[in-house]
């Protein structure tokens, strides 16, 4: 009464690559998938993060650095000519800027986002836009900080930090006076 | 006499020049690009405001503003793929139709076929089994337990009977 369960031969205890390679590529597809899925779903810069630095070369062909603006509060905006909400708040925009430029504590910076060259100088040239402003090439910045489309303006404190975010056109110049004075004081 | 011949030739051959050196400026400008061309490039680019809408179909005014660039890119002399890449320069890879192979995006050109081909593969081995369903183990793979001694006399006993 001894009768001893089948035995399995030593070939059927081989691993079976074909198994184990398929089921690493639906993993890892499903790896690349989720990482997609994550970034889409991370959105925009948070207030309190570092921001991503960037370098911005302007229509004129000069260069501006995050990093070295350190010490300066930064008022980041990102625009596009064929975007009616962006003109709301452009004239707000340059009365601010001249608030501030003689201070020389804040910079505003515009990118105008996919955007073409002659439309964004003739947007610039209508509102009489005197602050540093140019392309967004190769959507690098904007994918950067993870814009979610135009108008949004960042203002980023002395020390690179996101301080305030706005995802749509500022109503008054009050409104953009109001989220940089705070950021001004010693 | 002569010298009113002479004049009458140069008069003639100003009038000759005069008619041919317009026609030559005509030629040397580049003519403005068809709607068909400007089309032709525009629906291999997608635009990242309005995503997969090709830019050739695309109503809105970024669009335009594209495809008036690609129009003048075209009436500067550029080709397909000078235009092609400087829209990538200024507006990332994201913008073509079809994307370049480097980084991951080999992945969008190895999946389908690896995967179509696995498919069919499991498919052949799914029709192949149902095709032979009778099919006996493989003698190979299971070895039978040693005869016992005690089972074989009793067997032998019960035929007896």
């Amino acid at each position: 009464m001894s009768a001893s369960p089948p035995q399995k031969c030593p070939e059927s205890t081989r691993p079976r690559w074909g198994v184990i390679a398929a089921w690493i590529g639906l993993i890892g597809l499903l790896g690349v998938v989720a990482i997609g899925m994550f970034q889409k779903a991370q959105g925009t810069v948070s207030i309190g993060q570092p921001v991503p630095n960037f370098t911005l070369t302007t229509f004129d062909g000069e260069t501006y650095t995050l990093d070295e603006l350190r010490g300066k509060v930064v008022v980041l905006n990102f625009w596009a000519s064929w975007c009616k909400p962006c003109e709301q708040e452009a004239a707000d925009l340059e009365t601010a800027w001249r608030f501030y430029q003689p201070g020389s504590e804040v910079v505003f910076l515009g990118i105008a986002w996919t955007d073409t060259e002659s439309a964004s100088l003739e947007y610039l040239s209508r509102f009489d836009i005197t602050y540093p402003n140019g392309p967004d090439l190769g959507t690098r910045i904007s994918q950067a900080f993870r814009t979610t489309g135009v108008p949004e303006t960042y203002i980023i404190d002395r020390n690179g930090v996101l301080a305030y975010l706005k995802l749509s056109p500022f109503l008054s110049v009050g409104e953009i006076q109001a989220e940089i004075d705070p950021l001004l004081a010693p | 006499m002569r010298n009113i011949s002479a004049k009458v030739l140069l008069a003639l051959a100003l009038s000759v020049a005069a008619v041919l050196l317009p026609s030559e400026t005509v030629f040397a400008q580049q003519p403005t690009p068809s709607d068909d061309q400007v089309n032709a490039i525009a629906k291999q680019l997608y635009c990242p405001v309005c995503e997969n809408i090709p830019l050739d179909v695309c109503p809105t005014q970024a669009c335009a503003q594209w495809r008036d660039l690609i129009r003048e890119k075209l009436a500067a002399g550029w080709n397909e793929q000078q235009i092609k890449d400087y829209f990538v320069d200024q507006y990332g890879d994201r913008v073509l139709g079809t994307p370049p192979v480097r980084g991951l995006n080999w992945l969008a050109y190895l999946i389908p076929p690896v995967a179509i081909l696995a498919g069919a593969y499991v498919l052949f081995m799914a029709l192949r089994s149902r095709q032979n369903p009778t099919e006996q183990p493989d003698s190979t793979m299971l070895v039978p337990p040693p005869a016992d001694e005690y089972v074989s006399r009793l067997e032998e006993e019960v035929k007896k009977r």
